[in-house]
């Protein structure tokens, strides 16, 4: 089903049609990242994912026109080098651990001493997001900041000249 | 280690996920279609993160006395930041989008590429 909609969703051409798509595309990841026992992630992708990055689509597509052009180029370029780069990755995901092997060195390294409830949380990712690797989640304040910035410095020059009665953007 | 297809079956999807994002990304003009071919991308980066942390029979990592075997917590860790970070970039990209279609009134790159050689043409012919 999520083929069915990444095909649809790289052949439509209405571009309100792609935006729908990829807010549905979110949800089947959602579900399919709580069939991997990620329900914090699956949460924030139900969210952010399908709720927010379609209201933010949506909301550029409303200042912009919402049919693509047909594409000009012969696509056969593109779909090579794609198929190209398939090949390669998945010739390299041979050599990766199988799935679910409890012996791989992921499972080995650092997880077991974050799952021994030392800060006295019991959702450990909450434990590790907060405390064990909190710079981390500093560092991702200071991106999220300097985007919110970047949009502000692009978006208010527009404003000015017209007068301040509809404010889209962010 | 190496097993057959079945066992990296998860890597398989993700692969194919990136590439098809790969692909609308460089074969589509259109600025808004590529953002979405770039969050497919991310997203297939999530499923290479989170599938690997997976293990048969265990749960999610909240601990309560009646399990013993928890999915490794770190890549949600990880992916969790990716996700946020993603949106932010997304919302920054269409943001940019919203501007280009103000400047030259269109969102196409062909278009834009030929108001740009339009307006050099007119500058070389000048002097």
């Amino acid at each position: 089903m999520m083929a069915l909609a990444v095909l649809v969703l790289v052949r439509t051409r209405n571009l309100f049609a792609v935006i729908v798509l990829s807010g549905i595309y979110s949800f089947l990841m959602a579900t399919l990242l709580v069939a991997l026992d990620a329900v914090d992630v699956a949460m924030t992708e139900a969210a952010v994912g399908a709720g927010v990055s379609t209201v933010l689509l949506l909301g550029a597509l409303h200042l912009c026109k919402s049919e693509e052009a047909k594409p000009v180029h012969r696509p056969w370029l593109p779909l090579s080098l794609s198929l190209a780069t398939a090949g390669l990755l998945i010739y390299g995901a041979l050599g990766l651990p199988d799935f679910a092997d409890p012996a791989a060195p992921i499972h080995r390294h650092v997880a077991p001493r974050y799952l021994q409830n030392e800060v006295d949380v019991p959702n450990v990712v909450t434990a590790v997001l907060a405390s064990f690797r909190g710079y981390d989640t500093l560092g991702e304040t200071t991106v999220v900041f300097t985007a919110g910035a970047g949009i502000i410095a692009l978006l208010r020059r527009r404003r000015h000249p017209r007068n301040e009665d509809g404010d889209h953007g962010k | 280690m190496s097993g057959g297809l079945l066992e990296h079956f998860s890597h398989i999807v993700a692969v194919l996920l990136m590439v098809a994002g790969l692909h609308v990304v460089m074969a589509r003009g259109n600025l808004i279609k590529k953002l979405v071919g770039l969050s497919i991308f991310q997203t297939s980066v999530y499923l290479l993160y989170i599938a690997p942390g997976k293990l048969i029979g265990g749960t999610a990592p909240i601990l309560a006395p009646e399990y013993a075997l928890y999915s490794n917590p770190l890549p949600h860790v990880l992916i969790l930041t990716a996700i946020v970070v993603g949106v932010a970039t997304l919302a920054l990209g269409l943001a940019l989008a919203v501007r280009i279609r103000e400047a030259y009134g269109t969102i196409e790159e062909d278009e834009i590429t030929a108001a740009d050689n339009a307006v050099q043409d007119a500058e070389g012919a000048k002097p």
